[in-house]
């Protein structure tokens, strides 16, 4: 039994070669019809653009960073300088690239066409987040315009609202505006998903992307607000000198450490459970493979959300908070870890007596499995008390979250970049290149941060402009890795931007994956997705094919 | 390099070696996992790599048994590795009664260390080997962190509070001290050293010094500048309570509540008499707040201390 079965609302797409004539894309030439635009896969397309450009930006610091590091002494800037680097590295990439990139790309692109709706449940207020995003972007811009901020992104007081000469309120306002972004969208999400859903689409038939985009929103509606909330404090105590966290004005310094990790906690979820909802997807199309465990990985996602509540003092642990205080993040945070390790492993079952294809997407997909094993595995070392007395604020930490953040949350980004860029172009990439670049990125990212676990259990503090001489070595290593790490991300940017225009068409579904968005809409999609409603009969990723009865 | 590449900092405290166990047994259960997911992605990707483009596998939707095993087994191992970290983490944290006190003041960009004995050092600690040593540290600025790797441990410097941290060194020598949480420009300059000695070199070195004079009785001259003694006479009917044997004891305020005399309690007590009043006292103590240094506020609290030690003979 091969090929397509009938199933009962199905559509036969034109012929692999032409979408549909109509699309979104060739719908409207104009800026305004871009820049007013209420599609939701428009709406994706500029997130897609202005986020590669913050992502230009974060990485361009990133790589100044690194340069310095080269040698112990302050060779290349002066520390002022260098603060302000790792601090703009790490605000844009948190706020303005990492936090966004998958919901906002792709949970706007794809949850209408997964789930059978024509578009999100507010298309408007969509929009309006993307201006909010952008506005709060050139906030951020316009401060590194001005002169920079030096508060480090966890804009920790009193540092931040008294002693700083930097322009903080300009970059903290720019993060509180995102947030509304973050807020509106997550919103925007949950009531998609719960209204908007077609025939027959129920709950467990929901693709697992849709589930972590689930968990994503209600985090973000739920966390957002504390630390909106928290800057605003901020900026009350700086411009007013009201007494909320400097003790000289009466106020407690550690407050602050409480309500920012009260969200940026979380806030580390919203980066990863979007990339592990597109972990779902992309494993069981190339492996052809129904996933192994639907439902542990679906609740696994909502035990992250709802746990990760209440772990956040495990970055408080050398703080003075109480020992017992800290016992009790301490075990609550070992018991995250547990979830997480529930999806790769079900994933890695998923593979099992599959027909593993190693096409890009899958490539990258398994360049997260390995890159995000090892950052969760490191994260239970900085679970347990008495390592992380040890290597709290060193290098361990910083290689921790990055192999998480940048392992895992941007390796799904660019698994689902190649996966659905046919969908989103109607274009086909060039496979090798896109094969190699995985590899160089893969390569490059263990030689960057692998060293940095070393040399934070030697001791080597982060945020250092100039430091010891026994720790060099290990610095060559991680720059020599940044330096390919780099040219892993460039290349990508190249074969997609002449694919935009050399590119062979893709059929509707070049992957033979299943979903609404493969089989039932074109590549790329018209503009209300689906010309009549779907009507779904089979839960997702059913590749076996059955004989249609009941 | 001229010295050996190594993997951890010398284990030059006690706690050296207790947390690099566990550290090791976490890297060796890590490597466990990563060899086994690493082994198992490739063995399927090989074995089960698509033959041809119709290739259509048998669909398999999870096994509960599967589940629950590799559930529990990491449940398992986290709660050892748990309390295992969480007993080495309050022994870190607990100072021994027969610790040696040091006092310890961040600023903006240095550490200022001042014994009881009066030697005072600037970014740098000397101490003895075979003593518990108990550091009490407050900042007169930004949160600062006293981070010795040597040691294993760190605890973050607050403004407006004192935080305490131990360590009993093992090995002579000279340690990395670095301020662990960022304070702004100079930040990577807010280092140090501490030098471990043996108990003998250790005499030599405070036999060595100039000529100091113990904090407790700068204390006591800052306590009489400041006019203290004018209403804290011991005498009854006296305007402020005797402070003779307050220091650790237990003070019944004003309302009923009562707390220990501690650290923090005499520095709220100079800086903020209003926040708790003394019960069967008028609320007249005028704050001080401006008028004495972090530093200035140790002496006085080690004379204080020294009080109470008579006090209680
Ligand atoms: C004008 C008189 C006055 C002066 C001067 C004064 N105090 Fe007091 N002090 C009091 C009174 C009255 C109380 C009890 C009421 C209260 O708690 O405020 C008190 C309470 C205290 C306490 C709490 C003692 C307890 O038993 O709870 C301490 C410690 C203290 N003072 C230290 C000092 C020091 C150190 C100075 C000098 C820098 C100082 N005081 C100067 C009047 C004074
Ligand atoms: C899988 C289980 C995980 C555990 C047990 C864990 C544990 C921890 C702990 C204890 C810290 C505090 C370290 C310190 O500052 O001393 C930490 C830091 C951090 N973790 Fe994780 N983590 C896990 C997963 C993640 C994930 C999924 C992300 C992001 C997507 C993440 C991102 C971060 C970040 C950003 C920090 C550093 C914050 C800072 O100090 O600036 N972690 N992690
Ligand atoms: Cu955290
Ligand atoms: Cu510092």
């Amino acid at each position: 039994m091969s090929t397509s079965v009938f199933k009962p609302g199905e559509r036969q797409l034109s012929d692999p070669g032409s979408g549909p004539t109509e699309n979104y894309l060739n719908a409207g030439f104009s800026a305004k019809s871009w820049l007013l635009t209420v599609d939701h896969k428009r709406i994706a397309i500029l997130y897609l653009i202005s986020l590669t450009f913050f992502f230009l930006i974060g990485g361009l610091f990133a790589l100044l960073i690194r340069l310095e590091l080269l040698t112990p002494a302050g060779d290349l800037m002066q520390s002022e300088t260098y603060n302000k680097m790792f601090t703009m590295h790490g605000i844009i990439m948190v706020f303005f690239f990492l936090i966004p990139a998958v919901p906002a790309v792709f949970g706007n692109f794809l949850i209408p066409l997964m789930i059978g709706a024509k578009d999100l449940a507010f298309p408007r207020l969509n929009l309006l987040s993307w201006y909010l995003y952008i506005g709060g972007g050139l906030l951020a811009i316009l401060a590194i315009a001005f002169g920079g901020v030096d508060t480090g992104w966890t804009f920790y007081t009193p540092y931040s609202s008294t002693y700083s000469n930097s322009n903080v309120i300009l970059a903290a306002l720019g993060a509180f505006i995102a947030g509304f972004s973050s807020i509106l969208t997550g919103l925007n999400f949950i009531v998609t998903i719960h209204k908007m859903r077609a025939p027959g689409m129920t709950w467990f038939r929901l693709p697992l992307m849709v589930w972590g985009h689930y968990a994503t929103s209600i985090i973000q509606i739920l966390g957002t607000p504390v630390v909106a909330i928290t800057i605003v404090l901020v900026a009350l105590e700086r411009l007013f000198s009201i007494g909320i966290f400097n003790p000289k004005l009466g106020g407690d310094p550690i407050l602050f450490q409480h309500l920012f990790w009260f969200y940026s906690h979380p806030a580390v979820y919203i980066m990863i459970l979007p990339s592990m909802g597109v972990m779902s997807e992309v494993i069981t199309c190339f492996s052809r493979k129904k996933i192994f465990g639907y439902d542990f990985i679906a609740f696994s996602s909502l035990a992250i959300a709802v746990l990760g509540f209440l772990v956040w003092g495990h970055h408080m642990y050398t703080s003075g908070q109480s020992i017992y205080t800290s016992m009790v993040f301490s075990i609550l945070t070992f018991l995250v870890a547990i979830p997480s390790a529930i999806k790769v492993f079900n994933w890695t079952a998923t593979l099992y007596k599959g027909s593993v294809s190693y096409s890009a997407p899958m490539l990258y997909a398994i360049g997260f499995l390995g890159l995000f094993t090892i950052g969760g595995l490191t994260g239970v070392f900085l679970a347990t008390l008495a390592v992380d007395v040890h290597v709290h604020d060193t290098y361990f930490v910083v290689a921790h979250f990055h192999y998480i953040m940048v392992g895992g949350a941007i390796m799904g980004y660019m698994a689902a970049l190649h996966f659905w860029w046919p969908k989103m172009t109607g274009r086909l990439y060039p496979e090798g290149w896109a094969r190699f670049s995985a590899l160089v990125i893969f390569v490059g990212f263990h030689l960057t941060f692998f060293p940095q676990f070393i040399v934070g259990y030697m001791g080597m503090p982060r945020r250092y402009h100039v430091y010891p001489e026994e720790f060099q070595i290990l610095n060559v290593f991680s720059t020599a890795g940044a330096t390919i790490l780099g040219i892993g991300y460039l290349i990508p940017l190249v074969y997609f931007l002449w694919s935009l225009k050399y590119g062979p068409r893709s059929s509707a579904n070049p992957w033979n994956a299943k979903g609404l968005e493969w089989e039932q809409a074109g590549s790329p999609p018209e503009t209300f997705n689906f010309r009549d409603t779907p009507v779904v009969m089979e839960g997702a990723y059913e590749y076996e094919p059955k004989i249609w009865l009941k | 390099m001229d010295k050996d590449f190594v993997l951890w900092p010398e284990q030059a405290s006690t706690l050296a070696s207790r947390v690099d166990n566990i550290y090791l047994f976490l890297v060796a259960v890590s490597v466990f996992f990563t060899a086994l997911i690493f082994f198992l992605i490739y063995l399927f990707a090989v074995k089960y790599r698509r033959k041809s483009e119709d290739d259509v596998p048998k669909e398999i939707s999870g096994l509960l048994q599967l589940e629950l095993v590799w559930s529990i087994i990491p449940l398992i191992l986290v709660l050892i590795v748990f309390v295992w970290g969480a007993t080495i983490y309050f022994d870190s944290y607990t100072p021994p009664a027969d610790a040696m006190e040091i006092y310890v003041v961040g600023k903006q960009w240095m550490w200022h260390i001042q014994h009881p004995t009066g030697e005072r050092e600037i970014n740098e600690l000397h101490v003895p080997t075979g003593q518990a040593v108990k550091l009490t540290m407050t900042s007169e600025d930004v949160i600062h962190s006293f981070y010795v790797p040597a040691f294993r441990t760190k605890k973050d410097v607050v403004p407006g509070r004192y935080s305490t941290m131990w360590f009993k060194a093992i090995k002579p020598g000279e340690y990395h001290l670095f301020c662990a949480e960022y304070c702004g420009t100079k930040h990577s300059e807010m280092i140090g050293k501490v030098v471990v000695m043996t108990p003998a070199d250790y005499q030599n070195w405070l036999a060595g010094g100039p000529a100091s004079e113990p904090m407790e009785v700068t204390g006591e001259k800052k306590f009489q500048q400041l006019a203290c003694h004018t209403c804290h006479t011991d005498k009854p009917n006296a305007r402020g309570p005797s402070l003779v044997g307050v220091f650790g004891e237990s003070v019944l305020l004003k309302g009923g509540r009562s707390v220990i005399a501690d650290e923090d309690y005499i520095r709220e007590s100079i800086l903020n008499p209003k926040a708790k009043i003394t019960a069967g006292y008028q609320p007249v103590m005028p704050t001080f707040k401006g008028q004495i240094s972090e530093v200035g506020l140790l002496q006085i609290t080690a004379y204080l201390k020294s009080l109470a030690k008579e006090g209680n003979q």
